[in-house]
């Protein structure tokens, strides 16, 4: 199932050459019209109204949009993760060729953490407060690998200190109330990578952190990319994560992609009007790189506008918008937009 | 954790102290005059004086708390009007059927109520949520004294499956040596097959009647701690790590739901202590509750203050048990 045009394309941003090549050859990840409902007793709310997204090996593509859009969710349903009232209602998640929303639960399982996992945004509370570091890493370790004993404790070991946490072994001993939040989220990945997935999902891995602590779990994510070839999908509401470390971005607005581009291309050529307000918010609180509200109400999934969903807030709305949903479609050799308009408002 | 032990131990003085002062005070106040209890009701104005005068009745009130104060420190709680033994003896004597009849009552209600939350909390919405909803209600509606004479009915009445209330063994059965002094455990031990069968048979009503009663609470409590630990975050990132939902139920939620559980165990087994006095008399337990009571029926002042010393002791052992408890299972409380 391969589309054509969009694994064509030679340019990238932000990585080396080598692992270029590898990128272009290998899709492990493609996301056909996902659909997810939540459906409540009294109604039902289209929250993910048909999601396009694919990720090479060794790729960072990342997601950023206002809450509520629908990141998480997305990320959840790609993993197995959604739990009721949400409900995957139609779409592929195909991994290494393979629809994942086919898998019974056990296989599913069997995805879980040795193919495809995932981090959140509080990794404190990700982490279990009765249980150590250790006893868990060794839990996974054993699960995934069939490691016990001295051979798990060393392999344990080897994984926090790959993460980046000095002297890893108080660290095994130690409980999630003893670490700071950087430790925490380092601990998280840890244990997120203890059986070597190809693709990791980060939902807001450094949201919760502090501003230097930020940037060095930025680095690290970075680091694993060059140094096991992780792809990535990494949420975020923060341009500047984008900026440092994804390779290709997705905007999301209401449940769909509305813009979706190589990093420089999201900057310097954005097309949807939505993206350009994400950006000139940024510019107007220059420097936080955190996204600043932009005008208007986020739409209420339960009341979805008629025709393109950002039309009530949409400075360029003509008739057409009020009516009919805008497509996905390539409007460059690796440019995909979601606008009527886009090609006047260029 | 020894000086944690030692300390709250410590604490138990000031409270018990506080505990008489209440206690003394009341059972003066309230109606009742157990000089009644003392004397034949034939007895002259003169006899009952004397008698009043001799058990210090007539002293300053002050003076008979002191006076009472300076033999609980020596271990004398004064003798029972109604038994004339040393309250304490009686006391001692009552304890362990009450032990063996609340614990067992416990053990079934944790072993039903614990798992039956656990499932409702796994499958809530189904089937089996509703009936565990349903139980508890019940359980919290009906009184224990109804179920008592309604299980007696049916189990020994209609199905003859479970002897009349018997006490704790019946009467043509010699009680096993004491060990524990718990009959079912002692005759375990000591191999008394006939003792055992019948000292089963006779804790088994009263102790699923009172069972049933601590059910609903405790199974409500899992429950809701249960979800909770289920939606948590840590959940969901095990989960991400593909950890199977055996591991996810067993070890990661319930290890962290069990905690608030284990308090509301305390607390129903000080309500079940209470809870008790009806059971024991609906089933001629010969247990702290019948004494109390009849303590309470005839004025017995030194009976009823010893009970309260005794059950406060209770209670805050129990609850330094579960602080114990939380120490060794909760890394993050510290001492
Ligand atoms: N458990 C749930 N019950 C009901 N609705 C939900 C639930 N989880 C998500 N939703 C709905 O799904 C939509 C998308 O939610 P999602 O969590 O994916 O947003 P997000 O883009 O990750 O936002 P944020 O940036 O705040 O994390 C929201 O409108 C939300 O109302
Ligand atoms: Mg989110």
């Amino acid at each position: 199932m391969d589309l054509p045009g969009i694994a064509a394309s030679s340019e990238k941003a932000h990585s080396p050459q080598g692992l270029e090549q590898a990128r272009e050859s290998e899709e492990i990840l493609r996301v056909e019209e996902l659909r997810v409902e939540f459906h409540f007793p009294d109604s039902k709310v289209v929250v993910l109204a048909g999601i396009d997204l694919d990720v090479s090996m060794g790729e960072i593509v990342g997601i950023v949009g206002e809450s509520g859009s629908g990141k998480s969710v997305t990320a959840l349903s790609i993993i197995g993760l959604l739990r009721p009232p949400g409900v995957v209602t139609g779409g592929r998640v195909l991994f290494c060729g393979e629809n994942l929303l086919d898998l019974g639960a056990d296989e599913m399982r069997a995805v879980r953490g040795e193919r495809i996992s995932m981090i959140f945004q509080n990794p404190r509370a990700s982490l279990n407060p009765v249980f150590s570091v250790g006893k868990v890493l060794r839990e996974v370790l054993r699960l995934h690998s069939g490691l016990r004993g001295a051979a798990a404790r060393s392999r344990a070991i080897e994984l926090l200190s790959d993460v980046g946490l000095p002297d890893p072994e108080t660290v095994l001993a130690r409980y999630p109330h003893q670490l700071s939040g950087g430790m925490a989220q380092r601990a998280m990945i840890a244990l997120a990578l203890a059986s070597s997935p190809q693709l990791l999902l980060a939902d807001e891995p450094s949201t919760a952190l502090d501003v230097t602590i930020q940037y060095q779990i930025i680095q690290l994510l970075s680091r694993l990319r060059k140094d096991r070839n992780l792809a990535q999908i990494v949420i975020t509401h923060n341009l500047g994560v984008i900026a440092e470390l994804c390779d290709r971005v997705a905007v999301m607005y209401a449940g769909t992609i509305v813009e979706e581009a190589p990093v420089g291309q999201i900057f310097d050529e954005t097309r949807h009007p939505y993206t350009k307000g994400l950006l000139a918010a940024r510019a107007r609180t220059e420097g936080a790189g955190e996204l600043e509200s932009i005008p208007g109400q986020v739409p209420d999934m339960r009341n979805r506008p008629a025709g393109c969903a950002f039309h009530p807030r949409c400075a360029f709305a003509t008739g057409i918008c009020r009516t009919a949903t805008p497509i996905l479609e390539m409007s460059g050799a690796r440019h995909k937009v979601a606008c009527h308009r886009w090609k006047e408002l260029a | 954790m020894i000086s944690f032990v030692a300390r709250r131990l410590l604490l138990l003085v000031p409270v018990l102290l506080g505990v008489t002062v209440v206690t003394f005070t009341l059972t003066r106040i309230i109606p009742g005059n157990p000089i009644d209890l003392m004397v034949s009701p034939l007895a002259d104005a003169e006899t009952r004086e004397r008698i009043a005068e001799n058990a210090g009745l007539n002293d300053p009130l002050w003076e008979q708390y002191f006076r009472y104060i300076w033999g609980v420190v020596n271990g004398d709680f004064g003798d029972s009007f109604v038994t004339s033994q040393p309250v304490l003896d009686d006391l001692t004597s009552r304890f362990m059927p009450t032990f063996e009849l609340t614990l067992f009552a416990m053990l079934v209600a944790i072993a039903l109520a614990v798992p039956l939350g656990i499932a409702s909390a796994v499958w809530r919405g189904t089937w089996i949520d509703h009936i565990s909803r349903l139980l508890a209600v019940f359980g919290v509606a009906m009184p224990v004294f109804w179920v008592s004479l309604v299980a007696i009915y049916v189990f020994f009445f209609l199905l003859h499956w479970l002897p009349a209330p018997q006490g704790r063994i019946s009467v043509v059965v010699a009680p096993p040596d004491s060990i524990t002094g718990l009959f079912v455990v002692d005759s375990l031990l000591s191999g008394n097959w006939p003792a055992l069968r019948s000292s089963f048979q006779s804790i088994l009503m009263p102790a699923c009647v009172l069972a049933f009663a601590a059910m609903a609470p405790l199974a409500r409590m899992t429950r809701a701690s249960m979800i909770e630990a289920l939606e948590s975050d840590y959940t969901r990132a095990a989960r991400a790590m593909g950890l199977p939902e055996r591991s996810i139920v067993f070890r990661h939620a319930l290890r962290n739901a069990i905690l608030p559980v284990i308090t509301m165990i305390a607390i129903v087994y000080g309500y079940l202590l209470g809870g008790v006095v009806l059971v024991e008399n609906v089933f001629a337990w010969p247990g702290l509750g019948r004494y109390v009571y009849n303590a309470i029926a005839s004025s017995d002042y030194p009976a009823l203050q010893g009970f309260i010393l005794y059950s406060t002791t209770v209670y805050v052992l129990l609850f330094l048990l579960v602080d114990i408890l939380y120490v060794l299972l909760d890394p993050r409380v510290r001492i």
